[in-house]
Order: structure tokens, then C-alpha cells, then sequence
């Protein structure tokens, strides 16, 4: 075989070519339908020992994300009672300092009674045409308070202005940051409870 | 190599030369040797031929503005191995001119250009000391520490504005042309004439007629949009029919001084955007420029993180190699199928980098001291699968594929020429300087991490042509296999960080080179710290920027469409040749 290979090289290629077109029509047959459109054929299409037809068929078909993926980030608040929005963010400013392309821009809230600065940030943008999506505010910030999110669909018509994303847009709620991040959020939790407890 | 030069080490390599010709560099922090300007030819030459420093590495320089002098550095090896010779002339900054080093060693000619466009300093002697990276109408030296750019904000981040009294700003709101440009002073594009362009062309070699045929010699620009090139870059050849007289490379159009961002920057800050280089293989850009901070730091890598390093940019280079052969294929004209088959392995690659960095490409994963977050079982599983079942299969057949086709032999086989001296003195290095039969592999040359403890070998061709350069990097895959499956094997649990995660690392003052051997060749990072959160200078050595050194003395004589899969077998990434 080893012989016929360096005799016949490119007929050797071909063979790999051809192997490769049957490939896509017998693993069809044999998997069936469930190959494609199911949560289960798209895992399985990005195994280790997937053969056929690799492609993922966007945006009919999305690749499931893992749970670290990061694009934009986000402002996390706590829901209370009755409905208000907690945000966790105390405008403590270390994702405006370590932030790399330095999109962060956080505007400290003052105490209308005292004049003293407060923990809550009164205004909080991040430039979404410039943030470089590196995940360090959502690593060092030390509230919790603001997360990357999963959401990567972020076409838009217009630039500039548009993608200077205010608190109405940074803001969403715990549940939601639960949802994209279980793991991460309850090891959060178990942490923080943690912390709380030798004080209580 | 005389007999003179094995007994005396370099501890003693002042009293070789006349006294005041060189001293030792005895800032607290620096290593190496301070050469006076006058002296450093035949110091050079004295180390290439006494001592055995062949391959020059990295030329670069730093701006001491307090000082009022610029360091130029060279780092010197041996191909035998061994430790840098690290050799330095201060200049003051009004005068600053260097004699060149081109004529010594051939691969310092892009990097002296590239000191001469960002830092302006003169090399006596260069023989086309032209702008590299800027545009020709460009004016001052952008690595200088008194030049702002247009958007300049503050020297070093954070910038105050930021908080707490954030006001954001739209950058391009600030600029007249609303886009990142700075025109010289009375410039007008209309009557705006390009004479470094006249330059470039007269600057090709000419040849006598060709008898036979008659032709006329031809001028030809290959891109900047060219589906060959890559990307942003453009090859001016000029041709004697369908041969390749002489050709010069044109780059710098993806260029956005990273260096001078990387200044800006704090240390960890630095991290991210390296994996904006070779935006292909972050992960070694990230271990490059992690190591080149430890060192400063002196900080010791706990043993998990170590084995996760290494298992990632193992992972990194199975996966580039494997897409730089598919593209080699493209270049050839196979159109997209064997680019298509190698860009599957490379996705089962990129999932288990989305999975433990949160990023497919952009993986900003190494911290100093560690890495950002452990490695689950399951990821280990996966990375186990694809070791141990799926790329070795997968490789084989590539090998039935590709190795013994005729039509891809005869096309690569004997094509592009490098021999092994010429390699050397062009400074190349990966994967190109293997294939011509030197065997410097950094992983062994100069081991970093824990590569002293793995076993493995380094892959070298015979031939120096474009088909070892694909048999040498098919048989890196099967090393980087082997590798991993050691490092499997072996992982151990524990800490993947030394120390707390921090956001501001205190760097003691001195400088430091982090090298590694990176899918591409050798990657390294060269810094100065003056113990500030920023780092005083930061500048990268890209292996395909000096590779492509190599491109023009492999190619004369060619025919033009092999030029296409020269640079291809070159293996560039444009996010790092212009940084
Ligand atoms: S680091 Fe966290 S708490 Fe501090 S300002 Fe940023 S989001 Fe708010
Ligand atoms: S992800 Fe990175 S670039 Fe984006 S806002 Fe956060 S720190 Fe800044």
C-alpha cells in the first residue's frame, strides 16, 4: 500500500477526497435525521470522533456556548422587593482603571444630603465599539457587579452614539446572569455567604 | 570557533577587546555588554566569528528621555544553544546614528528599518534604510517618548477622566478628519508626491536583457489586496518574463503601533492585546509575554499551571500548523478543500480554548504567575480524545493526502531555497530555519516552563525548500502530540496561581526577554520596567516581521506564481508583521 502511495500520489489524494464525499452521505444514513436541527446532532457533529458533514448550519442552527464565553459585559442588579433594581456596582472604579482600552467611563454618585460621595454610580457607560471583550472588569471587579455576557448578535444599523451603552442597557437582572453562568454564579453566592458569615 | 573562545566565557569577554571598547551593563536590573558606537562592527564580528553568536535574534532600542540617550539592543545566540549574548550602544538622542549591522548578519535589515521609522535612529552603512512600517509621508518617530499621537490622552492608563467623574467621549469626535490620521504640517494630498514610492522601484535589482526572449523587465505590485498576501500586504517584484529578478516587500498597513499602546498600558493591561499579534495563536503570545514579565517579577509558576501552559500552546501550534498547511494547499491552488479539512481539526482546537478562556482566538488567558482559571476534568477528557483518537488519525490522513502528491511535490519540492548559513544570518526562525537543517528549536536551545523535563525531538529538514517546510511542521504536530500526551499524563493538581489575582502587579525596574518557541518561530517580548505600574518599553520580536526577511533572497529566480506559495510556506500573519 505504502508503494502505491508514492506511485500514485495524487490518485492516493483523490481516494482521501472521495473517501471524504462518502463520508458525508453513509454517516447521514447511519445517524439519520437527528443529525441536524437537534440540540443532540449539533453536540454530537462536534465531538472527537464526528465524521460527514461538519458544518453548522448559522443561524438555523447555533453552536451552544460554554459557560465562559465572554462578549460584552454587562451590570448585574439584585431584584428587591418591590421590583426595584439593586445594582451591586459601588462605583469602587477599579473596572475603569484596569480596563484595557480604557471604555469605562463611571460618573460617582453624590448623597443629596450629606454632598458626600455615595457607592452607587450615577452614570456608567462603557463604549461598546471599543471594548476589546478581555473579560478583565467582570475578573477583578470585586462585587460581582459586572459580568460578561453571551449574547453575540450585536448588528446594528448605526454606530457611534448608539454604542455608547448607558445604564438602561447595561443593566440586567441577577436572574438572567444565573442563567447564562449557573456554575460561576453560585460558586459566586457560596463565596459570598461565606464572607457574610463570621460578621452576622 | 577558536580554541581562545571555549575557555573564556563571556564572564571575561571585556578584557578580550582594547580597553573602553566594551564595558559591562551594570544598571541594577540590566544584563549584557555596553559596546562604544565606534567599536561595534568589530565587536560584532568578533562574536559571530570568535564566539559563535550566529543568529542575531532581536535588534531593538529604547528612548531614555531622562538620559537623553537610546539604547540600542542587540540579543545574540548561539545555533548550538546557549544562553543570549546581549550586547547594547547608547547614543545620545540628537545624534543618533548606529553603524549597521546588515552587512554582518542580513536579518537585522527589517528591524533596523523599523527602529529607523518609529525611533528614528540612523544606521550607518543600511542599504535601504527606508520607513518600514509607516506611511512614507509620515513625519517624526512614533516610539520616541516625546511624540504624541493624535488621540494622545494622558501617557499612561488609567486615564484620569475615566472616574470618578466619568464624561465619555467619542474619540473620533475630536479629530478634524474624524479618523485616526495626523497629516505633516501644510500637507496636501493633491500635490502630495510619493518619493519614497520612486524609491522602493529604483531600488530593485536590475538584470542584463535576456538574450532569448527579448523581454522587458516588468515591474509588478502583488496586492495590498491580493488573495495571496494573506491580508494588508503588498510584494513589489520585478519580472524578466515569469522570473523573478528581484522583490521587496511592502508592509505597515495593519500597523497601530502596538509597541506605543503597549507603553501605555499597565503590565496586565498588555495581556489582552497580545493576543491581537498572530491573532491565530494567542495562546503563545500570552506565554511569551507572561515569561518575559515573570522574570522581572521573579515570580515562580505553580506546577499545574505550568503543565496548562504548555498543554495550550502545544494545542496552539498543532493548530496552526495544521492550518498553515491547509493555506499552503490554497496558495498551491487546490482552492479550499485541504484548507477546509485542516480548519475542522483547527475548530475542535478552538472549542477547548472557548471553553477554559472564555475565547475562541482572543483567549487573554495567562496571568502572571498562572493562568486565569483551571482546567476542568472534562476539558482534560476532550483534549484527551482529540490526542489521543482524533489528530492522529486525522494527520495520517493529511499525510496520505498531501505528502507523496506529485502534483504538490513538484511544485514545493526545490522551490524557495534557504540554505542553513543563509537561514542563519537571515535571522529566520520556527519552522523555516528547521526546514533548512538547524536544528535551534528554543524549546531546547534555551528551555523555558518545563520543556527541560518533556521528551521530544526537533524536527529538521534537509532541503531548505518549501516541501520540508511542510514535512517539518507535519512533524511538529506529531511532537506537540507526544507532548501532550506526557502532560496528560502527568498533570498534577494544585493552585493554578501564584498568589491572589491582582490587577496591579509591581514590576521592579530592569529589563527582561521572554522568548518562546512559538508556532511561527520564536516569539519573544523585550521589556523595560523602571518599577512604574507601565512599562518603560515594551517591544515585541515577531517572528514572521524578521521572517519575511528571508522572502526576497528565496524567491529571486522563481517564477512569479511560486512567489505566492513562498510566502505562503513563510506562514505570515499580518497582525503581526505590522503590529
Ligand atoms: S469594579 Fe465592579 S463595583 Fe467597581 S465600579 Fe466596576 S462594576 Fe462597579
Ligand atoms: S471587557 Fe475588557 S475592554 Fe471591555 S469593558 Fe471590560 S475591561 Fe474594558
Amino acid at each position: 500500500m505504502k508503494n502505491f502511495g508514492k506511485r500514485f500520489g495524487v490518485m492516493s489524494s483523490l481516494g482521501v477526497t472521495m473517501g471524504h464525499f462518502f463520508d458525508t452521505y453513509i454517516v447521514d444514513l447511519v445517524k439519520g435525521r437527528k443529525r441536524y436541527w437537534t440540540p443532540e446532532g449539533i453536540e454530537a457533529r462536534r465531538q472527537a470522533d464526528t465524521e460527514g458533514i461538519f458544518t453548522i448550519q448559522y443561524p438555523e442552527e447555533q453552536l451552544p456556548v460554554p459557560e465562559e464565553f465572554r462578549v460584552l459585559p454587562f451590570l448585574v442588579y439584585d431584584e428587591g422587593e418591590n421590583g426595584e433594581k439593586n445594582l451591586r456596582c459601588t462605583a469602587c472604579g477599579i473596572c475603569a482603571k484596569v480596563c484595557p482600552p480604557q471604555c469605562i467611563w463611571i460618573y460617582r454618585a453624590t448623597d443629596p444630603v450629606t454632598g458626600k460621595p455615595s457607592p452607587h454610580p450615577a452614570e456608567f457607560h462603557i463604549d461598546m465599539d471599543i471594548c476589546m471583550n478581555c473579560g478583565f472588569c467582570a475578573e477583578y471587579c470585586p462585587f460581582d457587579a459586572i459580568k460578561m455576557d453571551h449574547d453575540f448578535e450585536l448588528a446594528s444599523y448605526t454606530r457611534g452614539e448608539s454604542h455608547l451603552y448607558g445604564l438602561d442597557k447595561l443593566m440586567k437582572p441577577v436572574s438572567y446572569y444565573e442563567s447564562i453562568r449557573p456554575v460561576n454564579a453560585s460558586r459566586e453566592a457560596a463565596a459570598r455567604a461565606e464572607k457574610a458569615r463570621p460578621k452576622a | 570557533m577558536t580554541e581562545a573562545t571555549l575557555v573564556n566565557p563571556l564572564e571575561t569577554l571585556v578584557e578580550h577587546f582594547p580597553s573602553g571598547w566594551v564595558k559591562k551593563d551594570d544598571r541594577p536590573g540590566y544584563s549584557g555588554f555596553i559596546v562604544e558606537r565606534e567599536h561595534l562592527l568589530d565587536f560584532a564580528r568578533a562574536m559571530r566569528d570568535d564566539f559563535g553568536f550566529d543568529y542575531l535574534s532581536m535588534v531593538t532600542a529604547s528612548d531614555y528621555l531622562a538620559e537623553g540617550i537610546f539604547d540600542v539592543v542587540y540579543y545574540a545566540y548561539k545555533t548550538i544553544g546557549g544562553p543570549a549574548l546581549v550586547f547594547k550602544v547608547q547614543v545620545p538622542r540628537e545624534d543618533a546614528v548606529v553603524p549597521s549591522l546588515v552587512a554582518l548578519y542580513p536579518g537585522a535589515d527589517f528591524q533596523e528599518r523599523e527602529l529607523w521609522d518609529l525611533m528614528g535612529i540612523r544606521f550607518e552603512g543600511h542599504p535601504d534604510l527606508r520607513r518600514i512600517l509607516m506611511w512614507e509621508g509620515f513625519e517624526g518617530h512614533p516610539l520616541r517618548k516625546d511624540w504624541k499621537e493624535p488621540f494622545y490622552e494622558e501617557d499612561v492608563k488609567p486615564f484620569k477622566s475615566r472616574w470618578p467623574e466619568g464624561k465619555p467621549i467619542h474619540a473620533d469626535d475630536r479629530n478634524p478628519f474624524n479618523d485616526n490620521v495626523q497629516y505633516p504640517t501644510g500637507f496636501d494630498p493633491e500635490r502630495w508626491v510619493p518619493e519614497a514610492e520612486t524609491l522602493l522601484y529604483s531600488g530593485l535589482q536590475q538584470t542584463a536583457h535576456y538574450e532569448e526572449f527579448k523581454t522587458d523587465e516588468l515591474i509588478v505590485n502583488m496586492g495590498p489586496q491580493h488573495p495571496s498576501t494573506h491580508g494588508v500586504f503588498r510584494m513589489v517584484v520585478s519580472l524578466q518574463g515569469e522570473k523573478i529578478v528581484d522583490l521587496k516587500p511592502v508592509m505597515g498597513y495593519l500597523h497601530r503601533n502596538h509597541e506605543k499602546i503597549g507603553e501605555r498600558n499597565t503590565f496586565l493591561q498588555n495581556m489582552p492585546f497580545t493576543d491581537r499579534l498572530d491573532y491565530t495563536t494567542s495562546m503563545s503570545n500570552n506565554f511569551a509575554y507572561a515569561l518575559a514579565v515573570e522574570k522581572l517579577m521573579g515570580l515562580q509558576v505553580p506546577e499545574r499551571a505550568e503543565y496548562i501552559r504548555v498543554i495550550m500552546a502545544e494545542l496552539t501550534r498543532i493548530m496552526n500548523h495544521f492550518f498553515a498547511t491547509g493555506f499552503l494547499l490554497n496558495d498551491l491552488g487546490v482552492y479550499f478543500t485541504a484548507s477546509l479539512y485542516a480548519i475542522e481539526e483547527r475548530e475542535l482546537i478552538l472549542d477547548i480554548f472557548e471553553e477554559v478562556s472564555g475565547s475562541r482566538m482572543m483567549c487573554n488567558y495567562f496571568r502572571f504567575g498562572g493562568v486565569v482559571r483551571d482546567v476542568s476534568d472534562e476539558v482534560l477528557k476532550k483534549i484527551h480524545n482529540l490526542i489521543y483518537d482524533r489528530i492522529p488519525r486525522k494527520l495520517d490522513q493529511f499525510d496520505a493526502y498531501l505528502t507523496n502528491n506529485e502534483i504538490l511535490r513538484t511544485r514545493c519540492e526545490g522551490v524557495g531555497v534557504l540554505t542553513a548559513d543563509q537561514a542563519i544570518a537571515l535571522s529566520t526562525a520556527g519552522p523555516i530555519l528547521r526546514a533548512s537543517g538547524v536544528p535551534y528549536d528554543v524549546r531546547r536551545a534555551d528551555p523555558y516552563s518545563i520543556y527541560d523535563r518533556l521528551d521530544f525531538d526537533v524536527v529538521t529538514g534537509i532541503h531548505g525548500d518549501i516541501y520540508d517546510r511542510y514535512l517539518v511542521r507535519v512533524g511538529e504536530i506529531k511532537e506537540s502530540i507526544k507532548i501532550i500526551k506526557q502532560l496528560l499524563r502527568d498533570i498534577p493538581g494544585g493552585p493554578i496561581l501564584a498568589g491572589k489575582p491582582a490587577y496591579q502587579v509591581r514590576v521592579p525596574a530592569g529589563e527582561s526577554y521572554g522568548r518562546v518557541e512559538g508556532p511561527k518561530g520564536e516569539l519573544g517580548f523585550y521589556i523595560v520596567s523602571s518599577g512604574k505600574p507601565n512599562p518603560e518599553r515594551y517591544h515585541v520580536r515577531a517572528p514572521t516581521f524578521i521572517n519575511l526577511t528571508s522572502l526576497a533572497p528565496m524567491s529571486r529566480g522563481e517564477k512569479v506564481a511560486d512567489v505566492v506559495v513562498i510566502l505562503g510556506a513563510i506562514d505570515i500573519v499580518l497582525g503581526e508583521v505590522d503590529r
